[in-house]
């Protein structure tokens, strides 16, 4: 089983040469520390920046430089700052070329929860409705279960949806998963986890064809 | 063309109770945080604030609403205040969510005089309910797309790093963030600057928010600049 850190290693190895790449708060974010060295990647941060670096070394923090979860950052040679609009725009014109974002549900159609729990503190969707509404390559790190062990990989979602049909991959805790038309996809099977124990975990469609191989993760 | 006025008191003169104000910010970054003390101040009730986000406890917009001067909050996060929260669920305020590309867009049609826009963000979720949708061709394939219509905002108070006389902006690093499109779409837009010059220092080819879209300019008076997310590495 991956931990989180575990998630975010296998994602990195999605990203290819020359990306332009949104990472969502949470384990999106540690994908940053497993982007290969000497591979270019312009990450972007949706309050305005192309170009985001590490943390900025004790005591040289900058209040007016920050990304979309609140933290202080820092620049990297070639970086640009802009307006929210041309951020969206930029996001909505499918220039970006991969989002990688965290969810609560997904189901095998693609669509996507991660903003709301009906009866909870409602906290907002931030920018998260226009990514998954117009990127054109979509990752999400999950849990595959919840803490009640259901499936968090469903037929249809049950919380209020973030976006449709959009999901392209899945990489949990067991498992990475391709959305295709016809379900969820089973490519990968997390270290020590078995085919069995990937299906009791997926609620939702699950393809499985041919032998599925264990993930290789440094 | 002297936009210059003397403090925050004076640019915020003519709010009155019920006003729809749009406050630029991202987070505590970049907000106009002298004239939200001076909100404060004035003690203007029953407010519409157009925003990102609603401030934490004790600074930014959540400095309005420990006072209840506002009613309304249209944001796209509100997350970090608990005072927010208790309103909310006391149904003392009224909360507006909207995705962030979503408000950045309905400030720019205003200030570009375009009544609405169309946009992917919130098709098949409880975001369109209630709005008209179209389908339009996009990479060879039909796509549903919302119909949201631009803001209408009695006042915009934005921050900017620099500002002129004539009103002209340049912002600083992701500061920038809402500012310049909510700068265009207020009815009367004050701007308060770290830094005012008279006309002719700043760089025309440098501004970007021309004094055309500013109504009122003045330099703030001290800027805390709070961090929310003091996050670092050792060295």
């Amino acid at each position: 089983m991956l931990d989180k850190v575990g998630i975010a290693k296998r994602i990195a190895k999605e990203i290819k040469d020359g990306y332009y790449v949104n990472l969502g708060i949470g384990i999106p974010t540690l994908v940053a520390n497993y982007i290969p060295m000497g591979m270019n990647v312009v990450l972007q941060s949706e309050n305005g920046l192309l170009g985001m670096g590490p943390f900025p070394f004790e005591g040289e923090e900058d209040a007016d430089l920050i990304n979309a979860g609140k933290q202080t950052i820092t620049t990297v040679p070639g970086s640009s700052f802009f307006d929210s609009a041309m951020s969206f725009g930029m996001i909505r014109s499918r220039k970006v070329d991969l989002t990688i974002l965290g969810a609560m549900e997904v189901a095998d159609n693609g669509d996507i929860a991660n903003w709301k729990i009906p009866g909870k503190m409602v906290k907002g969707m931030g920018g998260a409705m226009d990514l998954v509404a117009s990127a054109k390559n979509i990752i999400v790190a999950m849990q595959h279960v919840n803490k009640a062990n259901e499936s968090k990989l469903l037929t249809q979602c049950t919380l209020p949806l973030t976006g449709v049909k959009c999901v392209k991959k899945i990489v949990t805790e067991l498992a990475v998963l391709d959305v295709t038309p016809e379900g969820f996809k089973l490519l990968e099977r997390a270290p020590g986890i078995s085919v069995e124990q990937i299906k009791n975990a997926t609620e939702g469609k699950l393809i499985i064809e041919g032998e599925i191989p264990e993930m290789k993760i440094e | 063309m002297n936009k210059i006025v003397a403090n925050a008191d004076e640019a915020l003169k003519d709010v009155m109770d019920n006003a729809t104000i749009m406050l630029g910010g991202f987070g505590l970054c970049g907000i106009p945080e002298n004239s939200i003390a001076a909100l404060v101040k004035k003690g203007v009730k029953g407010l519409t604030c157009i925003s990102n986000n609603a401030g934490v406890d004790d600074f930014g917009i959540g400095l309005m609403l420990k006072t209840r001067q506002v009613k309304k909050m249209i944001s796209s996060y509100v997350g970090e205040n608990a005072e927010f929260e208790r309103q909310l669920l006391s149904g003392e305020l009224e909360v507006e969510l909207i995705p962030q590309g979503t408000l950045a867009t309905r400030c720019l049609a205003a200030g570009y005089g375009m009544p609405a826009i169309f946009t992917p963000a919130g098709v098949g979720t409880e975001v369109a309910i209630g709005k008209e949708t179209r389908k339009f061709m996009v990479d060879g394939a039909e796509k549903e797309f919302l119909m949201e219509m631009a803001f209408d905002a009695d006042f915009a108070i934005v921050k900017a790093w620099k500002g002129d006389a004539h009103g002209n902006l340049i912002f600083r690093e992701t500061a920038r963030n809402f500012n310049p499109m909510m700068a265009m779409a207020g009815k009367i837009t004050i701007a308060e600057v770290e830094e005012l010059v008279p006309a002719g220092e700043l760089d025309p080819d440098q501004i970007h928010t021309p004094g055309i879209y500013v109504h009122r300019i003045f330099k703030g008076e001290k800027y805390e600049k709070r961090i929310e997310q003091r996050t670092v590495r050792k060295k």
